[in-house]
């Protein structure tokens, strides 16, 4: 597919005047985006929305996705540089502001190098052009004696040169070349390397902006009391002893916007620092109305659910038939599996800063969908979208909790209200109890192993609240991408299949967590097909080979993509060789293993615990990635790294529960997460090839639960099918 | 008035005494390099030295820092130097969060041990969460900065 073509560009000089130097794209993202230049004088070269050259050689170059310690900005303004030879030194990036005019902005679903490599190399490569092409005149020699390299244009065979700042006045002359010439892979000075992040300066003298750094000048701090319950309300509050509370200047109810990412209302407290809103809110009485979900209780729904996955349900997938092969088995294996709801908790709690005047409306906003911030703004307003300005800052963390903009909007509402610059803070306890929640679920599976050992039918049934509800209320059944994240995607070589969809409401807010469905999915399927090597007396790495079965590339239907079965098998082989998978370990140690394909990459684990009693220690984790084309190496390593920090954290602990409505956890102390001393060695190996780039922020963490799970099954003989395992009396 | 010095230099300012120390640095004074995370001492994220002593800031007022010297990650560079050199030879950060936190407690805790094992640098660390999951890096940063302080 090629993802990006110059089009009509005359027409566009014509509209634009003579010193237009207008390169105009079409990038194939899901919605068409035209890309038309900003502005163009001679002291800046600027050919395209995302490059501006200055002639003293600084170039700045534009990232359009939010930086949640993925490291987007270093790695997307890396492919720019990369082509257009840039020498890096020079490069500053600059955060785009949320406006359509950039393309899809939402960063999410692991995507942004995957869907933005091919245009933002043919923008750098388009750049480049036109510098040679400018020295190439200055020269007068044809284009084809010239090359580019970190910032000098040279005339080939001879030491003569022009500075990429030199060729500010004269490239801005030149009209984009119509065909882009891109570099072989073996000329990348950036794509496929190390850098270092961009922002890793700022960041450890602690200069680095994040949304709560804003500071305005007037700017007040709001923080909200929001209904315990999901889409409860406020009956009536009194407000008497908050305000007495010196620096508070106004509390007021805010009301609760339907929607998937509406503000849940409640009590807004508006102060003169963060601390006198969060003690003035703490003096509020209020009354709130539970309304419809005040009745939910995690454990009795998960006993719903658990009943739901043991009775057949609506099929979702069928290959050949797999009750046949049920009645001719050897073996039936059947296991349950069960996982709680989750919260995101990134370090940085939901927060936004807002200016409202008459007509117009600025946000700061530490989001992930910047656009959806923009649009949902302005339509509250009743204003057009060009009056609302949104800056990206850096996130202190996503996971996709700031894909939302829920908490955007809150900011937008007080300051409309209160007329001045406000800061909406989040305590932790508010980010705890009011989260779009990761999704609670059971599932059931059973196979048939015949006498040689053959598992030759595959029953896969899920209950869990879909995403789909927070945009369609009353949504039973998961979406089916929701259900292709293992289940209706599953790659192994068996040859009757079948899954099955059981229903599951929603009662509190479901949102898209770090590997979302994969989660659960890559869980259930990997500790069962572990289950079954035992069963069928096979070592569980050879067994899991046999089940993924011969090399082939799989299409799971409507897709653009196939999954290749030699990838996955080489990442499991990867990380089995590089732990020693199959040496002798001392008494109380064992290895699990565990393999997934998730947002179009390759991911293996094989994790090594120590079990003393009830005490479990990760001692090591092995990984292996496949995903494609290498961008920033340290990046992908730094990910895998952290998936496995994310991944034990929801081994070991991840739980919310839900009692009469509300949330029971709501800061570090009954939400754990994994520390340092826990933190084991984690050792990652980066497969290099030249396919195409796929996702790295997420599918890290699907691996290491279910590795850690089937490591202490090799050690102790015993199977903890649900999660977190403090749950089952184990400590760590 | 309360009165102390803010990474060497004299403030004094009018507030309520009982304010935590973490909110008198972002929301009175602008040094927002130190972070809020949890506001009950869980994190980290609100790590500050008062007189030398990592303290989290989000539950110490004010009044606590009355006459005493508050360090921030702002104030680190000038005996620290190289423990921010390593941070960032290693690419240590990912959001970048909670740095400061990990930052100012391991500046504190190489103060005082110039030659400390894992288990300790484990441990010393163990008050700081970093959701992203960089202690491997951390870790070895900060061993880094031991073996160039020989």
């Amino acid at each position: 597919m090629k993802e990006i073509e110059n089009i009509s560009r005359r027409k566009f000089v014509k509209t634009l005047g003579k010193y237009s130097t207008v390169l105009i794209l079409a990038v194939h993202l899901p919605s068409k985006v035209v890309f038309s230049k900003n502005k163009n004088t001679p002291d800046v070269f600027n050919p395209n929305l995302f490059v501006f050259l200055y002639p003293d050689g600084n170039c700045e170059l534009v990232v359009t996705r939010s930086e949640m310690g993925q490291g987007v900005r270093t790695s997307l303004s890396s492919i720019i540089a990369d082509e257009m030879d840039a020498d890096w030194s020079y490069v500053k990036v600059i955060q785009a502001e949320g406006n359509p005019k950039y393309g899809n902005q939402n960063t999410d679903g692991s995507r942004s190098v995957r869907t933005l490599f091919m245009p933002l190399r043919e923008i750098g490569a388009s750049v480049r052009e036109m510098l040679i092409e400018a020295a190439a005149i200055k020269w007068g020699i044809p284009v084809s004696s010239c090359i580019a390299e970190k910032h000098y244009v040279y005339q080939k065979g001879t030491s003569e040169k022009i500075f990429y700042g030199d060729l500010v006045e004269p490239a801005s002359k030149i009209t984009p070349p119509k065909k882009i010439r891109l570099k072989k892979p073996k000329d990348f000075n950036y794509i496929g390397k190390a850098l270092k992040s961009v922002d890793v300066k700022e960041i450890t003298n602690g200069t680095a902006t994040f949304g709560l750094d804003i500071r305005l000048p007037g700017m007040q701090y709001a923080v909200i009391a929001r209904p315990p319950v999901t889409y409860g309300s406020v009956i009536r509050y009194d407000k008497q002893e908050s305000e007495k509370v010196k620096g508070v200047s106004d509390i007021f109810e805010i009301p609760r916007i339907k929607g998937p990412f509406g503000p849940l209302g409640g009590i807004a407290v508006v102060a003169d620092t963060t601390w006198t809103a969060m003690e003035a809110i703490k003096k509020l009485k209020t009354d709130w109305k539970a309304g419809p979900n005040g009745t939910y209780d995690t454990d009795k729904f998960m006993e719903t659910l658990t009943k739901r996955v043991l009775n057949s349900a609506k099929v979702v997938k069928q290959v050949g038939n797999t009750k046949q092969a049920f009645q001719g088995a050897t073996k039936i294996i059947k296991s349950t599996f069960r996982l709680p709801h989750l919260a995101h908790v990134s370090m940085e709690t939901p927060n936004t800063v807002a200016i409202v005047t008459k007509d117009t409306c600025t946000i700061w906003s530490p989001t992930q969908a910047p656009q959806r911030v923009r649009k949902d703004a302005a339509k509250y307003l009743g204003i057009p979208e060009n009056n609302v300005t949104v800056h990206v800052t850096l996130l202190g963390g996503g996971f996709g909790r700031k894909s939302q903009v829920d908490f955007a909007l809150e900011a937008v509402i007080i300051s409309k209200k209160t007329g001045k610059p406000v800061q909406v803070v989040w305590t932790r306890e508010n980010d705890i109890r009011h989260d779009y929640y990761h999704t609670i679920s059971a599932q059931h599976l059973e196979a048939s192993i015949d006498e040689k050992g053959n598992t030759t039918g595959w029953l896969h049934r899920l209950a869990f609240p879909s995403i789909s509800s927070i945009f369609r209320p009353g949504t039973e059944y998961a979406a089916p991408w929701e259900l292709a994240s293992g289940a209706t995607n599953l790659p192994f070589n068996i040859p009757n299949i079948q899954v099955e969809n059981a229903k599951a409401e929603a009662f509190v807010r479901i949102g898209w967590l770090r590997s979302v469905c994969n989660i659960f999915q890559g869980f259930a399927i990997n500790v069962f097909a572990d289950e079954l090597s035992y069963a069928a007396k096979y070592d569980p790495l050879e067994y899991r080979l046999k089940l993924i079965g011969p090399d082939r590339k799989i299409n799971f239907g409507n897709q653009s993509f196939n999954l290749n079965t030699s990838r996955l098998k080489n990442v499991l082989k990867i990380a089995a060789k590089n732990i020693e998978w199959g040496r002798s370990l001392p008494k109380g140690y064992g290895m699990g293993l565990a393999v997934h394909y998730s947002f179009l990459s390759y991911v293996a684990a094989v994790v090594l615990v120590k079990v003393e009693q009830n005490k479990i220690t990760v001692e090591e984790i092995s990984m292996a990635v496949d995903c494609g084309q290498t961008i920033n190496t340290d990046t992908i390593k730094a990910q895998m790294e952290g998936s496995a920090i994310f991944g034990m954290s929801l081994a070991f602990y991840g739980k919310i529960s839900v009692k009469n409505g509300v949330v029971q956890q709501n800061n570090f102390n009954n939400f754990l997460l994994t520390r340092m001393p826990q933190s084991p060695k984690v050792n990652v190996q980066i497969v290099e090839n030249h396919e195409a780039p796929t996702g790295i922020g997420e599918p890290g963490v699907p691996v290491i639960a279910p590795a850690i799970v089937n490591a202490i099954y090799a050690v102790t003989g015993k199977r903890y099918r649900s999660l977190p395992l403090s749950d089952h009396q184990l400590t760590f | 008035m309360i009165s102390f010095y803010l990474n060497g230099k004299s403030q004094s300012i009018s507030a309520d005494p009982k304010m935590p120390i973490l909110w008198i640095l972002r929301d009175v004074l602008n040094f927002t390099g130190t972070k809020y995370g949890c506001g009950a001492g869980l994190c980290g994220a609100c790590t500050v030295l008062l007189d030398g002593n990592p303290i989290r800031s989000c539950i110490t007022p004010i009044s606590f820092a009355e006459g005493k010297q508050i360090t921030t990650v702002e104030g680190l560079e000038k005996e620290n130097s190289d423990l921010l050199d390593n941070w960032q030879k290693e690419n240590v950060p990912q959001c970048g969060f909670c740095q400061s936190g990990q930052l100012v407690t391991a500046a504190a805790f190489l103060q005082n041990n110039t030659n400390p094992g894992d288990d300790e640098i484990e441990i010393a660390m163990s008050g700081n969460i970093c959701r992203c999951g960089t202690y491997s890096r951390i870790k070895k940063a900060i061993k880094e900065t031991i073996k160039g302080r020989g």
